[in-house]
């Protein structure tokens, strides 16, 4: 037995030393020719793109993080290099054996002799098993000086229009160092940012299912080449359309092109209710709906919008955004404790009180130090389960560039240019932080720990952005400052674009890059224009956000009907309708309140006084995302488990309505509630009653009919009843709870 | 605890090589220590979760011989009807069934903060970049509706509070979350939040409301699918709400010498109600038991406490047995880790036990888990294990078999990352490996 340890011990040895002179015995196999192609066999010109067509780096194969069977190879081929070494040295080179190629396990496994979970890839005999020995015969060599190499890629054909219905066969040319072309179309991997409006197969057959533009990608071999497809409107349009302002002249070339016509300018009713959702996250009081429907000012709208920016209420729902993007939570996965968490959402809400520029606004967040209790924008740095340096570079990159790194923290992404590397290198930037407990309970100091480092195979990593430009960081500097710097530089395409097209989604349900967290070039702004004016207007103000929600509230376009015309009912992309949105967990729980006077009792589970919350306490101004109750739970309201806006969750569902109609919570804040009891027991009469009943929850006055419908109601029965129910009834419409 | 997860895997066998025997590493060794077993055919999970974390010591390991200072007031644990297998003194009629669950006593892992202890038992997975979804949560996906689950009840229901500490459905999103149903199925009316009607509102209100309600909701933006959807739900809502379905939650409906044998307290009458969902075939279904996270006055705690665990628990599993369901259903019960051993005797604890996560017990019975066993020992003073380490994911995954949910095979990812049910199938995690003792 030990005799026989020590022979494979040997062998492997003499496997090792073997391979680990490839490159002098590859001048040996020159004189070998390779049956195949009549040329020399390397991993990165052959072995690569069979692994690849083959799939062997599938997740579910050897492209797992745990490997399988010790042969580990990167997730869509993202690193050659790192693949061929593994595979050369997986288990101590068993799985190559030089001088007699086809007793390699390798090849065993490939052709079935021996077991292997992926099954036969290559028969005996096949050309591409003649492929595989004679590589593993001439050495197994990686690349041979001056080898041919992909330089691009190209889709045939480059430019096209479709129409809904139609099909396409695309090709992919891969374009070589010594100007050959090869069509790779059956081993390109396609997608389309929009398969509603261009649905790709993986043969790179297409088809146009919807009017609008789609973003066709085709990569192979870490190449990648687009294509963007316009699928036209079959309707033609020629809107009479009176823009307030530049953003409606940019929406109007894009209609124009897709053949779209704008709803209605919506009624003074629905802008009423939408901008006060969607500016301070609450329904207008009684008061506050007729003094604006009785207003005949000509720009009451605009007066309403400055109004509503101005108020603390605004600075409430931009402290909300802040931290559910941040994280903002004491317990799980962030962990930052309750005393932290209400000193972080203060200093989040004064910032919005205060009009921070954004640009100072994140920097104060990225070049943080000091106190969790008292610096309290260190706590971006501390919501973390693990505060690995390539996490938090993840997490910046998501809130303030709106790239998804984290895909490249385990494998390259699949159509995009960033890899690991760039990962690694943005990690690089925030590996020199330190944290430290103090004599305080739950306090910590995060501090600029110079002699912080990330290592990546042995070597320490130097920081580098995602354009992969190596970046500059003088001796004793904290690397934070230099990424800050960069970041926020006027000039930097990612940040001002990110926070415009934020904006624009909060105001508007989709983003003009959509998601709105997934900015990269295969999935670009449907319109550009329009994008780009809105970054030029923020940083030409000096980042002031409010600028920004000011142009686009004050746009036609934001104040259009969310009732749709014949014309513009599929219209999803292209803003030509106002996009209803059910009211957000907050928005209808706070909206429950203040019709009612009730209030919500809010319960953490963490027994600390700073989990006190006042009884008068919005669902909005909740600060901690550990305090909740089963409403905000069940309608969605985000886990704060990541910073994605998908995190939040505006889908209605089975058990909302449920609740809505049926729940025992519901009914005692009808039961419970004082403004009621005082409807009642005041001598108005039904009229009266149903107007402000209206006014408070729909912030309209009832129509004729509706008038009619509940006075019989009432009528019918006993005056508490009539208002319970009545409030009830309107409680369930859509139109209370949707924003329209 | 270190996040193993990220440390390479050649350096990591290193490392671990030539340390302590009989424990094997990711999932080749782990599935190919012992016969792979089969799939299981377990249809439903009762999780009778307590809150805080039991002590192990005073439950199902019982120390009596390391001394009053770890053993507190409870020095005389009793044999049970497994020969050899003594469990704590204030948990007689379990005692008397221990022929039909295992108890695990090789739990472990280390963590002792409430929040990521819970994450790490409830999930089965270490803390990471992602957060993942909880046991419930995944047999929700697998099982659930659009699977073989044909039921109108939610598919994962927590009675009766949520348990809070993390989102539990992690990124397969809030579809996936459990239906809490509210209330207090002791009381007089068991009020389930949107299904049973609240105090006042009879059926002639409903359907005068109901009335109402169609007359004035008439918003319909042209069409809009989104409306269209939500009218669809109101009408499934009243399908529900109008139909059998509530009655289940109506424990009047039982006779009072049943539910006196599970024991009138909220805790025995969740078990009842468990029972009751599991033969509407409702998949997943957590009793939280909020009261186990005794730092002070633990053994006043405990002399009220365990009783009702015992009454309520042992009447579970020996009803879901005589109804032949105990071998469809995984009865399970513990905590996110145990109490220490030793008993704080200082001010300001007075007689407490603290968190403990090096070592804690949970029990496991039916669905396809063999009853009499014991898995995993710990040492003299239950502080340490000595035999047979038991991770949560090994856990996890030994259920997810007898559930015949592939514990290796993979989870939806909203952005395409590559998810595992369990983290036995990535390999690089410590493992004691599936609980093939006990399946």
């Amino acid at each position: 037995m030990r005799l026989r340890i020590f022979l494979s011990v040997c062998f492997a040895v003499l496997l090792l030393v073997l391979f680990s002179f490839t490159n002098d015995l590859s001048s040996y196999s020159y004189g070998q020719i390779s049956e195949v192609s009549g040329n020399k066999v390397s991993y990165l010109g052959d072995i690569r793109p069979f692994i690849d067509i083959k799939g062997c780096n599938a997740a579910q194969c050897h492209g797992s993080v745990g490997d399988e069977g010790g042969f580990e190879l990167s997730l869509f081929n993202g690193d050659p290099k790192g693949d061929y070494e593994r595979m050369i040295y997986a288990n101590r080179g068993r799985y190559f054996d030089r001088f007699s190629p086809e007793n390699s396990l390798f090849l065993r496994k490939i052709n079935g002799k021996s077991p292997h979970k992926g099954g036969v890839l290559a028969e005996k005999g096949s050309k591409e098993y003649q492929m595989l020995v004679a590589w593993i015969s001439q050495g197994a060599v990686y690349e041979y000086p001056n080898q041919r190499k992909i330089v691009s890629l190209r889709i045939n054909p480059e430019k096209f229009q479709m129409k809904v219905g139609q099909e396409k066969q695309l090709s992919l040319m891969a374009v070589y160092s010594d100007g050959t072309e090869k069509d790779v179309t059956a081993e390109g991997y396609f997608t389309s940012n929009d398969m509603a409006v261009i649905a790709v197969g993986g043969d790179g057959g297409i088809r146009a299912g919807h009017f609008g533009q789609s973003c066709v990608s085709a990569s192979y071999l870490r190449n990648t080449a687009r294509v963007l497809v316009t699928v036209g409107n079959e309707s033609r349009s020629n809107p009479q359309f009176n823009g307030n302002n530049k953003v409606d002249d940019l929406i109007l070339a894009k209609w124009k092109q897709m053949g779209l016509e704008p709803s209605r300018l919506c009624s003074d009713e629905e802008f009423l209710r939408r901008v006060y959702l969607d500016v301070t996250g609450a329904l207008p009081t009684v008061e506050q709906a007729k003094e604006f429907l009785a207003d005949k000012a000509g720009n009451k709208r605009s007066e309403l919008i400055e109004q509503l920016l101005a108020s603390d209420k605004f600075a409430d729902f931009q402290a909300l955004k802040w931290c559910d993007l941040l994280r903002v939570k004491s317990e799980f996965p962030s962990n930052l404790w309750p005393n932290a968490v209400q000193a972080y959402q203060r200093w989040l809400r004064q910032s919005f009180i205060e009009d921070k520029p954004y640009d100072q606004f994140v920097r104060e967040l990225l070049v943080s130090q000091g106190s969790d209790f008292r610096d309290s924008p260190v706590n971006f740095y501390r919501a973390f389960p693990d505060r690995q340096p390539q996490a938090i570079a993840d997490t910046a990159a998501l809130i303030f560039m709106g790239a998804r790194m984290s895909c490249a923290r385990c494998h390259e992404h699949p159509a995009e240019s960033w890899g690991s590397r760039e990962s690694l290198g943005m990690g690089a930037f925030f590996a020199k932080l330190g944290y430290k407990k103090t004599q305080e309970w739950k306090e910590e100091i995060v501090y600029f720990n110079p002699d912080g480092k990330l290592m990546h195979n042995g070597k320490i990593v130097q920081p580098q952005y995602i354009d992969g430009t190596m970046a500059e960081v003088k001796a004793g500097q904290d690397p934070r400052e230099v990424f800050a710097n960069w970041l926020t530089a006027k000039d930097n395409p990612w940040f001002a674009q990110n926070i415009s097209n934020k904006i624009w989604f909060w105001l508007m349900g989709r983003g003009i890059i959509h998601q709105p967290d997934d900015i990269r070039p295969g999935n670009p702004a449907t319109n550009p224009e329009l994008l780009n004016y809105l970054v030029e207007e923020l940083v030409g103000k000096d980042y002031d956000l409010k600028h920004l929600y000011r142009l686009i509230l004050n746009s036609r376009t934001y104040q259009l009907s969310s009732e749709a015309n014949a014309n513009n009912k599929d219209d999803y992309a292209y803003f030509s309708h106002y996009m209803i949105k059910r009211l957000t967990a907050e928005q209808l729980l706070d909206a429950v309140g203040q019709v009612t006077g009730t209030n919500e009792p809010f319960t953490s589970r963490i027994p600390e006084p700073f989990t006190f919350i006042p009884d008068d306490c919005s669902a909005v101004q909740l600060a901690d995302g550990s305090i909740t109750t089963p409403f905000l739970e069940m309608f969605g309201r985000p886990g704060r488990d990541s910073s994605f806006e998908s995190q939040r969750n505006n889908q209605a569902a089975m058990d909302q309505i449920l609740h809505f109609i049926n729940s025992e919570h519901l009914q005692k804040r009808l039961t419970s509630s004082s403004v009621l009891k005082k409807i009642v027991a005041s001598k108005k009469n039904p009229k009266q009653i149903i107007d402000e009943l209206y006014l408070a929850m729909l912030s309209r006055y009832p129509k004729a009919d509706e008038v009619k419908i509940l006075a019989e109601f009432f009528d019918k029965n006993k005056r508490n009843i009539a208002v319970e129910d009545t409030v009830w009834a309107i409680m369930n419409t859509k139109e209370f709870i949707f924003n329209h | 605890m270190k996040n193993i997860r990220l440390i390479d895997r050649r350096n990591f066998i290193k490392s671990v090589a030539g340390t302590a025997a009989g424990v094997a590493f990711g999932s080749q060794l782990g599935f190919a220590s012992g016969p792979k077993p089969v799939m299981g055919k377990a249809k439903s999970v009762i999780q009778v979760w307590m809150w805080g974390g039991p002590s192990h010591l005073d439950t199902f390991d019982p120390k009596p011989g390391a001394g009053v200072d770890y053993t507190g007031p409870y020095r005389k644990p009793i044999e049970t009807n497994v020969k050899g297998v003594y469990i704590g003194q204030k948990l007689p009629m379990l005692a008397k069934i221990a022929d039909k669950y295992a108890i695990l006593r090789g739990m472990t892992h280390g963590v002792f903060a409430h929040e990521t202890a819970t994450y790490l038992v409830q999930t089965g997975m270490q803390p990471g970049e992602m957060v993942y979804p909880s046991l419930g949560a995944v047999v929700a996906l697998k099982k659930g509706f659009g699977q073989e689950y044909k039921g109108v009840l939610p598919p994962y229901i927590c009675l009766t509070q949520p348990q809070g500490r993390f989102s539990e459905a992690g990124f397969l999103g809030p579809k996936y979350k459990p239906f809490s149903t509210g209330g207090d199925p002791n009381a007089g009316k068991f009020i389930v939040q949107g299904i049973v009607a609240p105090g006042g509102i009879d059926d002639k209100r409903l359907a005068g409301r109901r009335g109402l309600l169609d007359k004035l909701d008439r918003y319909d933006a042209a069409g809009n699918s989104t409306l269209v959807q939500a009218d669809d739900f109101q009408e499934k809502a009243y399908d529900l709400i109008l139909g059998d379905s509530k009655k289940i939650f109506d424990l009047n409906l039982e006779s009072d010498e049943l539910r006196q044998k599970y024991g009138r307290n909220r805790f025995g009458q969740s078990c009842l109600l468990a029972r009751k969902l599991v033969q509407q075939g409702v998949p997943f279904i957590t009793i939280n038991w909020k009261g186990w996270d005794t730092h002070k006055k633990h053994f006043e705690s405990m002399d009220k406490q365990l009783p009702q665990l015992d009454q309520g628990l042992a009447t579970l599993i020996s009803e879901l047995s005589e109804y032949g369901l105990l071998d469809s259903t995984i009865v399970l019960c513990g905590g996110e880790f145990g109490r220490s051993p030793k008993v704080h005797m200082d001010p300001p604890w007075n007689g407490g036990r603290q968190h403990y996560g090096h070592a804690f017990s949970w029990l496991v019975a039916g669905g396809g888990f063999k009853g009499g066993q014991v898995v995993g020992e710990t040492d003299q003073r239950g502080e340490y294990i000595r035999n047979r380490p038991i991770y949560p994911w090994d856990l996890n995954a030994s259920i997810y078999q007898q559930l015949g949910i592939d514990p290796l095979g993979q989870l939806p990812h909203p952005h395409g990352c590559v998810a595992y049910v369990t983290p036995l199938a990535s390999g690089a995690v410590q493992s004691g490996g599936l609980l093939t003792e006990i399946m």
